[in-house]
């Protein structure tokens, strides 16, 4: 592409990234925002990619866009029915405030001038910095010894191996919170609202056609992130996606929270990743691989991870257990 | 002319800025999560593109990591904070906390 032409599409794009999030941020139907936000993502995804950062790109339109939209999809769903008009709506309940904020003008300016500022700072920040050559010297040396050709799943599995480790220990914290949110009563029903897809409707059919296609895709992200972008991460949404779409066609009902299959799914991933890590520190060093074994003692991790991170991810999406009917309580039954 | 680092990171850094102001003046919860959204993507750019600067070299394999990682962990918060904001709705039945209603509209503070 000519300079120019490369030009005006980085900035064409970059107008539609901040357009789309401006939108985002501001359109008063909630369900449109979160639209937006969707669209966003993936205007960021061709911004990555833009930036030469593939592995990224695939981990936002995977994660970004895709995971997080359906996530705030689901709770936009939710939210309209725990706070629909009650049946039993008194006159002294407060009334439900109004979505668009009332914050009066004289608040709304020094905000303005705050967040510009923390913009400008950041922006000349970023412009002061002198571009430097960073850690790829570094990682271009020890990459043979790595075992895999991919620089970015050497870094993340084997010279950062410590973050990755804790990185999945967070994931599972985060569910174990999500699940600690349900109530009582709820607690060994299956997570997420009851599905109802019609026999023979597009949901259905979808969530019949795709999952192979997804389930090839996802494995193959895993297998070809050793030499070429992919990883554990985005071959892992993938197979999340493909689980959640048969589970909302219907086809597959959630997972009980009490089953001891599912949750030896969810730990699978960190204890392997830690046994492997502690072994390293009996041989020497911790999370150490030694270059003879790197390769094959790498892909174990991934395909561990992938499981791992494919079942916490659908089940954070999927939310805590909770009864299908949702009986609305007035605030002062609430506490 | 002007490269595509320069230009996403500065795209990043204005994001930061539109996020926090929507942060700030949003009183409903789930907007409140978009904005974190935006805020973390508008961070995750201006990382990347500072190790995309140098022209002619690969991207900077290090803040590529880093930044999946962010992208993974920021979805797990946001999943939790759904978590709580859904909770919340259901306790309450309000979608934004007491202290960001309206100034004009006293509350009778229920217990």
């Amino acid at each position: 592409m000519t300079e120019l032409a490369s030009n005006g599409f980085d900035l064409v794009l970059a107008a539609l990234i901040l357009g789309a999030a401006v939108f985002a941020m501001s359109v008063r139907d909630l369900f449109g925002a979160v639209v937006f936000f969707i669209v966003y993502g993936v205007f960021v995804a061709l911004a990555w990619l833009r930036l030469g950062a593939i592995d990224v790109a695939l981990a936002e339109a995977a994660l970004g866009a895709g995971l997080t939209g359906m996530l705030m999809i689901g709770a936009v769903a939710r939210l309209a029915r725990n706070t629909g008009p009650h049946g039993e709506d008194d006159s002294e309940e407060e009334a439900q405030p109004p979505v668009p904020s009332a914050t009066p003008l004289a608040m709304r300016i020094p905000a303005m001038l705050a967040a510009a500022g923390v913009s400008v700072a950041l922006g000349w920040a970023f412009l002061a910095l002198t571009p430097a050559a960073g850690l790829r010297g570094p990682v271009a040396d020890n990459l043979g010894a790595s075992g895999v050709a991919n620089p970015v799943t050497a870094v993340l599995l084997n010279f950062r191996g410590w973050d990755t480790l804790l990185e999945s220990v967070v994931l599972l914290a985060a569910l174990v919170g999500l699940w600690s949110l349900a109530r009582d009563q709820d607690w060994g029903l299956r997570p997420g609202l009851r599905q109802h897809a019609r026999a023979n409707g597009v949901l259905a059919t979808f969530g019949r056609l795709l999952p192979p296609f997804g389930l090839l895709l996802g494995i193959y992200l895993v297998w070809v992130g050793s030499y070429q972008p992919g990883g554990a991460f985005q071959g892992g949404t993938v197979l999340a996606a493909v689980w959640l779409l048969v589970m909302m066609a219907g086809l597959m009902p959630p997972p009980l929270v009490t089953s001891l299959r599912i949750r030896a799914v969810l730990v699978a991933g960190p204890l392997i990743f830690l046994a492997i890590g502690l072994i390293g520190a009996l041989a020497g060093t911790f999370l150490g691989l030694p270059p003879a074994i790197a390769k094959p003692v790498t892909l174990l991790i991934e395909i561990a991870l992938t499981l791992s991170i494919a079942a916490t991810l659908a089940l954070l999406v999927l939310g805590p257990p909770q009864s299908p009917l949702q009986l609305p309580s007035t605030p002062a039954a609430a506490s | 002319m002007i490269p595509s680092a320069t230009i996403f990171g500065l795209c990043g850094a204005a994001l930061v800025g539109l996020g926090l102001y929507s942060f700030v003046i949003q009183a409903h919860l789930l907007r409140r999560l978009l904005a974190f959204n935006i805020i973390g993507s508008g961070i995750f750019l201006l990382f990347g593109a500072s190790g995309a600067r140098l022209p002619g070299v690969a991207t900077d394999p290090v803040p590529q990591a880093l930044i999946i990682t962010g992208i993974v962990v920021a979805l797990a918060a946001t999943a939790l904070g759904v978590g709580l904001v859904l909770a919340y709705a259901r306790a309450t039945g309000r979608t934004s906390l007491p202290e960001d209603d309206a100034p004009c509209e006293p509350q009778e503070r229920l217990r």
